[in-house]
């Protein structure tokens, strides 16, 4: 019993992990059209980031607040910059987000070394907490909270704003969205501010979980894209779902069968591939 | 001599290498409709493209009267008044009816009676009782008035359909008709391309015809509506 208890938990956890990595990964794919290769790079370079503030002692969520607003900083000026030279080509920016992903990870290796730098829990979260005779770990309660709410306040945005229904259009049909007067290429650096923001939110998050080693970023982006496939481009509800689906299949496969855990991630996205291209929330874009 | 409403003059566009429209040039007069007709793949969609920058033109100009608007981007295009109801509706399905509205909206100086989103609901009521309903969910004839509403709330000068009769029912290709005729009355300037030669004959005070890319036929609707010869050969199935 307690086995399933803890896998499901670590399952939910997992899952809000991968919403904050997959939700701006979904959006940046829904409007620019592109898989923004570097999201990977993002995360683990929040997760860095995060680490070195924890050592100023920073609190916690403030810290993660701060790496996350660093990174998405960053993401605005390499959108604004180097994929805005490339603008219509989308082929060139998509190698462009893949070498700003080598060069991220190269420059996480020079400044951070090669071993796992671990990221300390905030102190009131770490002992288990006590439910119904059961011990859940008290910091993945607490991730899946979170995530929650970040899912909240993003589904506002995006549903009860006039940005967020401009980036609807934009994700829907761009060229119409443009013939209409929307100023596309803004939403571009809004979109890229908020996906690199929760990416690094994300990376320091994760961190007491997974903590910053080099590797990470390659190890989060298939899970991002697969959370895409099977939820939909550019569709917050599917970045949620699939998040959760990813969570739920990638921790009870590699439990119970160890052997096949990547069969079990990659069948699920490669039936959706064949039944449902489109995702579970996803539309056809123009 | 007043300023004509929209000039396009001798443009040529392509896909990529293919060559579409050759030295086209249409001139709308300012308060009047212009029907542009022909026949499948004559290039009718592609003169509106170029004209709402989806395209850059790689000969010739177009000015909105007397302003230059050949290669700018669609989004600064429609600042100068230019509005475009796309062939397909391609209304934002995502989006309910009145963020359809909403995300169009540019306020201008001027102009006696504005477009708000309330005067597009008491142009098209259905729109009202549906407007937090998501486009996706709308009939046909719902959307094409969706699309029109859109097109309206910029405040147009001149208005760019593309077959708004297209796929509807007779009774509402004739509201249609009505509102493109009320709009005319208003003073807006409308380049309506169409199959349904009738509508567009009724509605135009001029016309012109393509054919494979290139200007066919031009002139008053009455007297290009009175010439089998040229609706035959231009407009005809072989
Ligand atoms: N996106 C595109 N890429 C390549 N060629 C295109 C494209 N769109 C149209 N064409 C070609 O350009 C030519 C003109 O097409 P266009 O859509 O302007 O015709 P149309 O007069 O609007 O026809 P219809 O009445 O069918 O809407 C056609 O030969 C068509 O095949
Ligand atoms: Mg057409």
């Amino acid at each position: 019993m307690q086995f399933w208890i803890i896998q499901t938990l670590n399952s939910l956890a997992m899952g809000g992990l991968l919403f904050l990595l997959s939700a701006g990964f979904s959006l940046i794919f829904g409007l620019m059209r592109i898989p923004n290769l570097a999201h990977g790079g993002l995360f683990m370079l929040g997760a860095y980031v995060g680490a070195t503030l924890l050592g100023q002692s920073l609190p916690f969520w403030l810290a993660a607040i701060v790496a996350g607003a660093l990174v998405g900083a960053l993401g605005v000026i390499l959108e604004g910059t180097l994929l805005r030279r490339m603008a219509g080509n989308e082929q060139g920016q998509v190698l462009i987000t893949l070498g700003i992903s080598f060069i991220i990870a190269d420059l996480c290796l020079l400044s951070w070394g090669g071993d796992p730098v671990p990221l300390a829990a905030p102190r009131g979260l770490r002992p288990p907490v006590f439910l119904a005779g059961f011990a859940f770990p008290g910091y993945r309660l607490a991730v899946l909270g979170f995530a929650l709410a970040a899912a909240l306040g993003l589904w506002m945005l995006l549903e009860r704003t006039r940005l967020g229904a401009m980036i609807r259009a934009g994700v829907d049909d761009r060229e119409m969205a443009r013939s209409v007067g929307i100023r596309v290429s803004r939403l571009f650096s809004a979109v890229f501010f908020l996906g690199a923001f929760l990416a690094g939110l994300g990376g320091v998050i994760g961190g007491p979980i997974l903590s910053a080693y080099p590797g990470l970023d390659a190890d989060m982006l298939p899970l991002a894209l697969v959370v895409v496939i099977l939820g939909g481009v550019g569709s917050l509800p599917g970045a949620l779902v699939g998040s959760f689906l990813v969570g739920i299949i990638y921790n009870f496969g590699t439990a119970l069968f160890p052997d096949f855990a990547y069969v079990i991630l990659f069948l699920p996205m490669v039936v959706m591939l064949v039944v449902k291209p489109t995702g579970l929330f996803g539309r056809a874009m123009r | 001599m007043a300023i004509d409403a929209l000039v396009i003059s001798e443009i040529d566009s392509f896909y990529g290498d293919s060559h579409v429209l050759h030295r086209v040039c249409v001139t709308l007069r300012e308060g009047e409709i212009l029907a542009l007709l022909g026949r499948n793949g004559a290039g009718k969609t592609t003169t509106l493209s170029t004209t709402m920058g989806w395209l850059k033109p790689r000969h010739g100009s177009i000015a909105v009267f007397g302003e230059q608007i050949g290669g700018l981007a669609p989004e600064n295009i429609v600042q100068k008044g230019v509005a475009l109801v796309p062939q397909g509706r391609r209304i934002f399905p995502s989006l309910s009816v009145r963020e359809n509205l909403a995300v169009a909206e540019i306020k201008r100086k001027g102009g006696n009676r504005p477009w708000t989103m309330e005067r597009v609901f008491d142009t098209f009521p259905r729109l009202r009782e549906r407007k937090s309903q998501t486009a996706g969910s709308l009939s046909g004839g719902e959307q094409q008035m969706l699309a029109i509403g859109r097109a309206l709330m910029s405040n147009p000068r001149v208005l760019l359909m593309d077959e708004p009769s297209e796929g509807l029912a007779p009774q509402i290709v004739a509201e249609v008709g009505r509102i493109i005729a009320s709009l005319r009355e208003e003073g807006l300037s409308i380049l309506l391309v169409e199959q349904n030669l009738e509508l567009a004959m009724t509605l135009a005070n001029d016309v012109v015809i393509l054919n494979t890319g290139r200007v066919a036929a031009s002139g008053k609707a009455s007297d290009i509506a009175a010439d089998q010869e040229v609706l035959d050969r231009n407009l005809g199935v072989f």
